[in-house]
């Protein structure tokens, strides 16, 4: 198997996360699309892991990938506490609405 | 072309169409939807590549939980529905940005990796993995179990009520318009008022 297919894929995702968070209102669904940012990083993680090193003894790339795979969770979290705070004090969750540091 | 390859473009075209439908679906659960169908065939891809472990992390940790806290989340906050209402006005410029980012990312791909032989997928195996988390990756995984214990204590913080100064009800002053209420009361209420006799406190009692 070439690692071409995979390493293109999450540049496709890659994309889209990014085209997401341009384009996208919403604050939840820009948290979904750096998920997906997140995720297609993940991809690559584990295509170099297994498809060029195969052999590493501590398997750095899946390492990194389930290290990544935490650190999202408690960014979800964390984001979306956010978000329910914003919608709490603005009755808005538009990101075009978050323009004040403070009030 | 193996099967192997035929596997994995079935299960990528599923994940790039649902990236896809994520970023461009007008109806915002259907958005939370193809989210979890991406995050589903990534878990597939991940099967492909022999990362069994990981690909199991992924259902459980992001199609079981983090999809669902993302439906929370689009409950809770109840949100406008359309694409108008959903989109920015710089569509345009996203998809130029995204575009242009996709052919660049390509070209480094195929020019850095293009060459390279195909090589049997082969994976580590689980004790392999628990070997490596628990013998060289120790410090990191604490440090992360630290990190998830402050996030979700920073999330608590965030998103609970301040019941310490707000626990109260405020009092605040109701305004009414005049044209809602009868024209009766109102007059009876002027007539008082000019009369000046009688608490004005009591007419509302």
């Amino acid at each position: 198997m070439s690692p071409i297919g995979p390493l293109l894929l999450a540049a496709f995702l890659f994309s889209a996360g990014v085209y997401g968070v341009i384009a996208r209102r919403n604050a939840v669904l820009v948290l979904i699309s750096v998920e997906l940012m997140l995720n297609a990083v993940n991809i690559n993680l584990v295509t170099f892991q297994n498809l060029l090193f195969p052999g590493d003894p501590a398997v750095t790339g899946q390492m990194f990938a389930l290290f990544i795979i935490g650190v999202a969770a408690a960014e979800v979290g964390v984001g979306l506490a956010i978000v329910f705070n914003m919608f709490r004090n603005r009755a808005s969750v538009d990101v075009d609405d978050a323009d004040l540091m403070r009030w | 072309m193996t099967g192997h390859d035929l596997v994995f473009v079935a299960v990528g075209l599923l994940t790039a169409g649902g990236a896809v439908f994520t970023v461009t679906s007008k109806n915002l659960m259907h958005a939370a939807l193809f989210f979890a169908v991406t995050l589903g065939g990534i878990a597939g891809v991940f099967l492909t590549l022999a990362a069994d472990f990981l690909a199991l992390v992924q259902i459980v940790v992001y199609v079981g939980a983090v999809a669902v806290l993302f439906m929370f989340g689009l409950m809770l906050t109840r949100a406008p529905i359309g694409r108008e209402a959903l989109d920015g006005q710089n569509r345009g410029l996203a998809m130029a940005v995204a575009g242009g980012l996709f052919v660049v990312l390509s070209t480094l791909v195929i020019g850095a990796f293009g060459d390279l032989p195909t090589a049997e997928v082969t994976g580590p195996r689980i004790d392999d993995l628990g070997i490596a988390i628990f013998a060289d990756w120790v410090l990191p995984f604490e440090v992360l179990s630290m990190l998830l214990l402050a996030a979700l204590i920073g999330a608590i913080v965030l998103a609970r009520r301040e019941s310490g100064e707000s626990g109260e009800e405020l009092t605040v002053t109701r305004i009414e318009m005049a044209q809602d209420r009868d024209p009766e009361a109102l007059e009876r209420e002027q007539a008082a008022l000019t009369s000046g006799s009688g608490g004005t406190g009591e007419e509302h009692a």
